[in-house]
């Protein structure tokens, strides 16, 4: 009798699970991704804060960081993950036309973070201050860079989603995606608070 | 008829997908924190020795906040995965920050600088 009701359950059951996956196991999944890649962060962090004093004769922390040009840096970021979840939430509600405008405005943000990132970078390599200058140089090289390419690849993802959005509408794929690509925006921020707290802001203390 | 199905299947899903207001109250509340951040190092008005507590006290209340109001994790049923994931994440991090710090300094300490005097051969 329960080997039957075995056998009648498990392909009931695995039926079910197709018709109605709304996507939450892949945000899931994609909750697991970021979580492994807060790993990755924290492994470097933890090399920046071993490093931070090992400047080898170099420029410090304190004299390099300028901490006005890093609020605005901070502003753009956390302004673009403002617009994105104004993004969500249009997208919820269905409007296409207002999410393809936030999207715009998030990756126009975006974008303006990186190329204050890309200056910054060239400014402290011209000075003699890039990465080949001391292990402290090295480690913020690689922690800020690693962050930086984390957003590129984010702009990247929003090129694609904008143009999905443009030619499909916003069907059920589409929605998944711009719901895994948002909790990857939010979750950017949200080491980028690490980053100005732990890198410049106690560089220049 | 598709918009008000829309409508109402927003406000069953209000805690899953945050709504303007939480948005709203996140964005806010990191714009303050971020200040609050910058200003207790470059303002000069706070004590040096209070500068790196404070610093950290407004980036883990930052972080709450953009946790919550942003990526809506909460303790409902549907969300405790996620927040189990990320609370076990935390400890991995923990253990690898603070065990990292605390071995390369002792390493440091006791052994990168001889405070002995150096002793000649020969």
């Amino acid at each position: 009798m329960s080997v039957t009701a075995d056998g009648m359950h498990v392909p009931a059951a695995h039926g079910h699970d197709h018709g109605h996956d709304d996507g939450s196991k892949t945000l899931l999944g994609f909750w697991i991704y970021l979580m492994s890649d807060c790993l990755i962060f924290s492994a470097l962090f933890a090399t920046f804060a071993v490093l931070a004093n090992a400047t080898a004769g170099g420029p410090s922390g304190k004299e390099l960081f300028e901490l006005p040009y890093v609020l605005g840096e901070t502003a753009l970021l956390l302004v673009s993950s403002f617009t994105f979840g104004l993004a969500m939430l249009n997208m919820h509600a269905g409007r296409r036309q207002r999410v393809m405008a936030w999207l715009v405005a998030t990756f126009a943000l975006g974008a303006g973070f990186i190329g204050m990132e890309v200056h910054e970078f060239a400014h402290l390599i011209h000075e003699g201050a890039g990465p080949d200058r001391s292990a402290f140089l090295s480690a913020y090289f690689t922690l800020v860079g690693t962050h930086g390419l984390h957003v590129t690849a984010g702009l990247l993802w929003l090129l694609v989603m904008m143009d999905q959005v443009r030619r499909r509408g916003l069907n059920d794929d589409t929605r998944r995606r711009l719901s895994c690509l948002s909790l990857f925006w939010h979750f950017l921020d949200i080491v980028w608070i690490c980053v100005f707290t732990f890198v410049y802001l106690r560089g220049a203390i | 008829m598709a918009a008000s199905s829309h409508v109402s299947h927003d406000h069953g899903h209000d805690d899953a997908h945050g709504s303007l207001k939480s948005y709203v109250v996140g964005f806010g509340l990191s714009i303050l924190l971020t200040l609050a951040s910058f200003g207790t190092v470059m303002s000069g008005v706070v004590p040096h020795h209070l500068m790196m507590p404070g610093i950290v006290l407004f980036a883990v209340a930052q972080l709450l906040v953009q946790l919550v109001f942003f990526l809506h994790m909460g303790t409902s049923p549907g969300k405790r995965g996620n927040l189990t994931i990320m609370l076990f994440t935390m400890l991995i991090l923990a253990i690898v920050v603070v065990g990292s710090l605390w071995v390369l300094h002792n390493m440091n300490a006791n052994m990168m600088h001889p405070t002995f005097p150096q002793v000649p051969t020969e």
